[in-house]
């Protein structure tokens, strides 16, 4: 293959895994926060939580990784829920500030607690044998892991493609992020499906968290460290839009490895000039309601 | 007239008191407790008081006193602010720690005007002890390790090319530019030279090494500084199979720091390092070193290079006690104390060189291998005996001003 096209390849492929690991763990941020209007900071800390749940359950009491995952993302799904009826639900009605105040707080408590119990370092998971190594796709080899990563996100879109609209209870969560009051006064009970997606959302999340461990190892600080990364992928993307999420991750994610592929010199700079020209141009992202 | 003779007295009892009193020595601790590098403080903090615990009696009847303050992130700002208030509000005698090239770089201005000596038992960038008098360095420079890992890295490992990739600070552009000046030197050529973006942002280093892999060099160089970053680019490098394309991994010792290196796993193998400390170095200070730490800190708690470093520090700390007798208040005397001193570490035999307030210690070829008990260990493949900071040698830069 010409040396270009490789590295096209390259940049591609790469990119299209860090935009799966983007997506799986921001979506559930957006759709949050396009239901409700609530700022949930702690979103990174349910991520991070999952993630330390695969690391006990694959460690310390040999459970596969595959399973361990599931079971990370139910247990921080049902745990999520506790939090949004005893904490989030009390502020729904306040300011944007008071949100921020609770959620950040969340998310410092958890990193302190995380840090006292599993300590600082970047813990690492065993990954079954089938997923280390690279394998051939034909014209050449991809690291078997992030082959994977996309293959699951691209199950896990079709599947949320498909409840969102294809499902009673899909359209019903696009009605209410639409116009909730006017969702309300037709019968949608709104509360107990922003529960529902507040539930799925930091489930995915928390497969997010688990997902990362084998990309960049986890630390406690995950949860505030991302979390700038997922709300550049809520804002860009639009809020409450499954659509805006997927294509602000993908374009995120893969500019972001190309940019950094070809002049590594600029860092950083290529995220946040994407985000700076797509707010200019559409200020509620590319799927925001106006 | 009669109250002379007993204010005489008084004045003589004060006098006499003063010369038996035990001192009270007031340590400000700046070293980061929070955030992605926390750990790296822990490192440290834990082998600062390690060594208080088990040599407290060593400066009978003087006392120490460590106030502990957050570093914040690699920055510099945070730790001028909290070494400034160590400084005026605590008083205290000396300031010790400092993980992060950033804050000693920050504070140098401010120990000069105080005159409070900086003991740095991390922070390696190279021309730091010429920014102030009162610096005095039990770490590293840069150049310790880099410097003499380029012509062993041609000459050696077989690296005729390799691309270089480091985090884009002052320790990693040091780290890079002396292994660069080595391996030239020796005749190789640097081929790719890729900066990984600031020590703050997310570790992910995967766009960085593709272009690595497709660049085919016969060595990758990396620096990282040692705390999350470590084990992101050795998992990038494992995912992404380069040491399957036949790229060697080599660098300072920040690249397997030792309390990260099992959780690393089969990716680690093979990574040649060069460094001055591991776990597994053979000297008895060490192996008692290792002994009392996990009798502290538990089996699966390993101490690393910072960690020995720190316990230097306090080494060197405790001695400059011992040798004023408790009368840390001068800070130039202080600094005078510690020039030559040396002693046996679990690094092996280090010295304070009197002419540039930094370390002089033996550093050690190292590669990563499977042990027979199933954990990964470092063992020595080569020493070079009792190195100074080569950039001072050679004033390269702003190492000769």
């Amino acid at each position: 293959m010409p040396q270009f096209a490789n590295i096209a390849v390259s940049i591609l492929f790469d990119g299209l895994a860090y935009a799966m690991f983007l997506f799986i763990t921001a979506v559930g941020l957006s759709v949050t926060m396009g239901l409700m209007g609530f700022v949930n900071l702690a979103h990174g800390a349910f991520a991070m939580a999952g993630g330390f749940i695969v690391v006990s359950l694959t460690r310390s009491y040999g459970i596969d990784f595959i399973p361990s995952l599931i079971i990370a993302s139910v247990t921080i799904g049902l745990v999520s829920v506790r939090f949004e009826k005893r904490l989030y639900r009390r502020l729904y009605k306040s300011t944007d500030l008071e949100q921020v105040l609770l959620t950040i707080g969340l998310a410092f408590m958890a990193i302190a607690a995380f840090t006292y119990f599993y300590g600082p370092i970047p813990k690492s998971v065993p990954l079954p044998h089938w997923l280390e190594g690279d394998v051939n796709l034909g014209f050449r080899r991809f690291p078997t892991y992030r082959a994977f990563l996309i293959g699951l996100g691209t199950v896990l879109i079709a599947i949320l493609w498909f409840v969102f609209e294809k499902t009673n209870i899909g359209a019903k969560i696009r009605a209410a992020v639409d116009n909730r009051r006017m969702a309300e006064s037709v019968g949608i009970n709104v509360d107990r499906l922003f529960t529902l997606t507040f539930a799925v959302g930091s489930g995915l999340a928390a497969l997010g968290g688990g997902l990362a461990i084998q990309l960049f190892g986890l630390t406690p600080s995950f949860a505030v460290l991302y979390l700038v990364l997922f709300l550049i992928v809520v804002a860009v993307g639009g809020l409450g839009s499954l659509k805006g999420t997927l294509l602000a991750a993908l374009v995120i994610g893969i500019i972001d490895t190309g940019g950094k592929y070809a002049f590594p010199v600029a860092g950083n700079l290529f995220i946040y000039a994407i985000t700076a020209l797509v707010l200019l141009i559409k200020p509620t992202g590319f799927y925001g309601r106006e | 007239m009669r109250l002379l003779p007993l204010l005489g007295a008084a004045t003589l009892a004060i006098a006499m008191g003063g010369t038996a009193q035990a001192e009270n020595v007031k340590i400000g601790v700046v070293l980061p407790f929070s955030g992605a590098n926390a750990d790296l403080g822990h490192q440290m903090d834990k082998a600062f008081d390690l060594y208080i615990k088990l040599h407290a009696k060593d400066i009978a009847p003087h006392t120490v006193t460590l106030i502990k303050r957050d570093e914040g992130p690699p920055t510099g700002a945070q730790a001028k602010t909290v070494a400034t208030e160590l400084i005026t509000n605590d008083k205290v005698n000396l300031l010790a720690g400092f993980s992060f090239s950033p804050s000693a770089i920050a504070l140098a201005p401010v120990v000069t005007q105080a005159k409070v000596p900086m003991v740095i038992s991390n922070a390696g960038t190279a021309w730091i002890t010429n920014l102030s008098p009162y610096i005095v360095r039990l770490s590293f420079s840069m150049w310790h390790p880099a410097f003499p890992m380029g012509a062993y890295a041609y000459n050696k490992v077989g690296c005729k090319t390799a691309a270089v990739a480091y985090t884009d600070f002052p320790p990693g552009k040091d780290s890079v530019e002396a292994f660069k000046t080595g391996f030239e030197k020796a005749g190789g050529k640097v081929t790719l030279s890729i900066p990984m973006g600031s020590p703050v942002q997310v570790p992910d280093f995967t766009p960085f090494l593709q272009r690595v892999k497709d660049a085919h060099p016969d060595c990758l160089y990396g620096f990282i500084p040692s705390g999350a970053h470590a084990t992101g680019l050795m998992k990038a490098y494992g995912e992404l199979g380069l040491r399957k394309a036949g790229i060697k991994l080599i660098g300072p010792m920040d690249l397997i720091p030792d309390n990260k290196l099992q959780d690393m796993g089969d990716a680690a193998i093979g990574t040649i390092v060069m460094g001055h400390y591991a776990v597994d170095l053979d000297n008895p200070q060490n192996k008692a070193f290792n002994a009392e730490w996990h009798k502290a800190y538990g089996a699966d708690s390993y101490p690393d290079f910072m960690s020995a470093q720190a316990w230097d520090t306090m080494h060197a700390i405790f001695d400059a006690i011992k040798k004023l007798n408790g009368k840390m208040s001068d800070g130039a005397k202080v600094v005078e104390a510690m020039k030559g001193w040396s002693a046996d570490g679990p690094r092996g035999h280090v010295m304070i060189d009197p002419a540039t307030r930094d370390i002089v210690q033996d550093e050690h070829a190292m590669e990563v291998y499977r042990k027979p008990d199933g954990k990964l260990g470092e063992r020595v493949l080569d020493t070079t005996k009792a190195v100074k900071d080569e950039c001072k040698v050679l004033k390269i830069g702003r190492c000769g001003s």
